[in-house]
């Protein structure tokens, strides 16, 4: 296993936050609580709380809405799911294919095993430009090997140009959700970000900055313009890759990307190898899926595609970083690789009671939610207390299945993930297997389990309100009342 | 018709009201219902807890107790949905236990072909879809059917009722502060929906929501009872 970063930039110290960066695949910070202490905060802070039911409500109904429309969408479905399968299958042919054609349109093609080796290639990259600055389009894999991180170590700062990966940036915070990083913060937290922070990276806030959603666009706008003009370099992620052609695809809402695809002199490009898609046709599919799915628009605003270089129109060097990162080992595994299906649209994360009320930052990852739940411990293994913790940060109510326009069955991989756990025996499995072993040779006993139920029933008014062993259940729920016989002895009294 | 009733762990030990009244409505329906003392319990909780191993006995056994007959009824949708969608990883034998395994509503409606069972329960009542229920093995809206013909009973619509109320069998204990606060979510909104009664086909997430209502003080104006018991209830032996 390839240990992986998967990018917790702002939660430790800057410190380790470096180190984590340099060494660039620590896996899950060491110092991060598993899920259910981290939600334990969360789930009592009501203003987050507040803030996340009003987002993820109001998507999840406009997905709903948006997906309804489509008297295909379950054939669609379908075709999503069996494209991603047929690449996965293939993934090695299609990668080479995608290689030579990149390079035959004049752009290099670099390979990356794990977080560390893409920075380095990053990095270096960025200095034979002679540059110190560049811009970013918003990229889930950017931020799963702390990219900006290990750039700022090497002293080269990483604008985020998306409006809420801006937000984030400035705020010093993490991202908490994958489409819209700064679901946890309300209007007017946003304004108090832009008025203290914005000067500190560029042009400044305008004077009397209000939490007007239009004023606050406003003034993301002047402050972004001034970045894309003086820029040189530009990073990107990809949403798919098209092996035929070597095209790289960007969707997107607000349009920054496409000033960072079509403004600077390089660009460069990291992209995990399951984005690639064999066929430009193969992209109907998933044009149609995704932005239903995640912002639920019928279309996203701006589709950008771009095709190794051109004379004279957008940038003249193409790098493209082919990031595994821990997506092989994933795909060797028959059950968890479906999760490498994910094309990244969040309605799991929308429509996850779980997510909803513990947060995204609890999930201690940068793939939070239920897809994180299962591709995190898959992608960095299950050694730290977090990546343990997350197969289990799930009630099964598979909601997330229901909505996943790729159907990646989550809740099969969650208990998938939880027999890997289990077997591993971490902390508390050897005393749950040692007790769901003695359980089981009762329940195998249908004489024993009838004589101890008989002797609960019969004891039952000297059961003390809090049984021990029972704290998690008592601390917020009472414990049903022993009735006065089981249904086992009323059987035998009644139909027998 | 004969069928086996497979009651499950948690109804045999905490609420054998539910089994009873299971095996009245089926004998009031002319059904005739063994109970094969062999079971215990299918091994849910084990499996989805990453126990597979452990569960393997628990399904050999559960096949066994339940050899033979043509219909399996249970008054769990959780663990007919562990029959049915599971049971196949477990070798063709029992495989072949699903199919032949009914949660209650699915039987009555679609096996005996009956909406009105002529039950009596004249209370405010909404319902909450368990999740297995709901998804795994896709009830719709059969136990509304079923509950809209009980005469005397004014059925309200429970908002955001197919949000899950935060049991999840090992999650309660793994999770407790988010399964509680879905639990409280869960009891607020049949609050709001001024029922009296909150009804489920499943007895684990009543147990949950039960205690989460025992501990916000709203019981009795708010309490959670077993479809099976409304359906059993008639006019002549009312459920009290």
């Amino acid at each position: 296993m390839s240990g992986t970063f998967l990018g917790m930039p702002g939660f430790a110290s800057g410190a380790r936050r470096r180190g984590a960066a340099e060494n660039g695949n620590t896996g899950a910070d060491p110092g991060f609580p598993a899920f259910p202490e981290a939600a334990h905060t969360s789930v009592h802070d009501e203003r987050l709380r507040g803030n996340l039911r009003h987002a993820t409500h109001t998507i999840r109904d406009k997905r709903a809405r948006a997906v309804a429309e489509l008297a295909d969408w379950a054939e669609l479905r379908e075709a999503g799911r069996r494209i991603k399968d047929r690449t996965l299958r293939h993934l090695d042919r299609y990668l080479l294919q995608l290689e030579e054609a990149v390079t035959a349109a004049g752009g290099t093609v670099h390979w990356a095993a794990d977080a560390a080796e893409a920075n380095r290639i990053v990095t270096d990259l960025i200095r034979e430009t002679g540059e110190t600055e560049v811009v970013k389009i918003k990229s889930m894999a950017t931020q799963e090997i702390g990219l900006n991180e290990a750039l700022e170590a090497e002293g080269i700062r990483a604008y985020e140009t998306d409006l809420a990966e801006l937000i984030v940036q400035l705020g010093d915070d993490r991202p908490s959700h994958i489409l819209v990083p700064a679901i946890h913060r309300n209007r007017g937290e946003i304004r108090d970000i832009f008025r203290d922070r914005m000067g500190d990276w560029g042009r400044a806030a305008p004077e009397g900055l209000t939490d007007t959603p239009a004023d606050l666009a406003e003034a993301a706008r002047l402050h972004l313009r001034e970045k894309f003009l003086r820029a040189k370099v530009a990073v990107s992620g990809a949403n798919f890759m098209v092996a035929e052609t070597g095209t790289l695809v960007v969707v997107e809402s607000e349009g920054n990307g496409r000033m960072c695809l079509t403004l600077p002199e390089t660009l460069i490009s990291v992209v995990g190898i399951e984005k690639v898609v064999p066929t430009w046709r193969d992209l109907e599919v998933f044009l149609q899926t995704l932005p239903r799915s995640s912002t639920a628009e019928r279309m996203n605003p701006y589709t950008s595609m771009w095709t190794g270089t051109t004379d004279g129109d957008g940038p003249s060097r193409f790098h493209l970083v082919l990031l595994d990162a821990g997506r092989t080992d994933t795909l060797a595994d028959a059950t968890g690789r479906q999760a490498l299906r994910c094309i990244r649209c969040s309605a799991c994360l929308n429509v996850c009671p779980v997510y909803e009320r513990a947060g995204g930052h609890a999930y201690g990852s940068v793939y939070p939610g239920p897809i994180g739940a299962i591709l995190t411990p898959q992608l960095r293994g299950t050694e730290s207390e977090i990546d343990a913790s997350l197969p289990y940060a799930s009630s099964l109510c598979g909601a997330c299945y229901e909505v996943c326009p790729v159907a990646i069955d989550i809740p099969e991989v969650l208990v998938h993930l939880r027999e890997r756990v289990a077997a591993r025996g971490g902390p508390g499995h050897r005393l749950e297997r040692a007790a769901i072993k003695a359980a089981g040779w009762v329940l195998d006993r249908p004489g024993v389990l009838a004589a101890g139920e008989r002797l609960a029933h019969r004891t039952r008014a000297l059961h003390p309100g809090n049984v021990p062993g029972a704290g998690a259940w008592t601390d917020s729920r009472d414990l049903p009342e022993m009735p006065a016989e089981s249904f086992r002895d009323w059987w035998r009294k009644n139909r027998t | 018709m004969r069928v086996a009733l497979f009651v499950t762990c948690v109804n045999d030990a905490l609420y054998p009201a539910t089994g009873v009244a299971t095996v009245r409505l089926l004998e009031r329906l002319g059904v005739t219902v063994d109970f094969p003392a062999a079971q215990t319990c299918c091994g849910q909780p084990q499996f989805n807890t990453g126990y597979r191993a452990e569960t393997a006995p628990l399904v050999r056994r559960t096949v066994r107790a339940f050899e033979g007959y043509e219909y399996v009824v249970t008054p769990s949708g959780s663990c007919a949905a562990m029959l049915r969608r599971h049971y196949g990883q477990f070798g063709p034998e029992a495989a072949e236990l699903g199919p032949r395994t009914y949660e209650l509503t699915e039987f009555l409606v679609d096996v005996l072909g009956v909406t009105d069972v002529g039950a009596y329960y004249p209370h405010r009542v909404t319902y909450h879809p368990s999740c297995h229920g709901l998804r795994l093995l896709g009830l719709g809206d059969r136990p509304r059917r079923l509950l809209e013909a009980v005469k005397g009973l004014e059925l309200v619509e429970l908002p955001g009722a197919e949000e899950c109320c935060g049991f999840g069998g090992t999650f309660a204990v793994k999770n407790p502060d988010v399964s509680a606060a879905m639990g409280t979510d869960k009891v607020r909104n049949a609050l709001a929906s001024w029922a009296g009664v909150l009804c489920g086909a499943d007895n684990s997430c009543l147990m949950h929501l039960g205690g989460t209502m025992s501990r916000m003080g709203v019981l009795p104006r708010l309490r959670p009872v077993h479809l099976a018991e409304i359906l059993a209830s008639t006019e002549e032996e009312p459920l009290t």
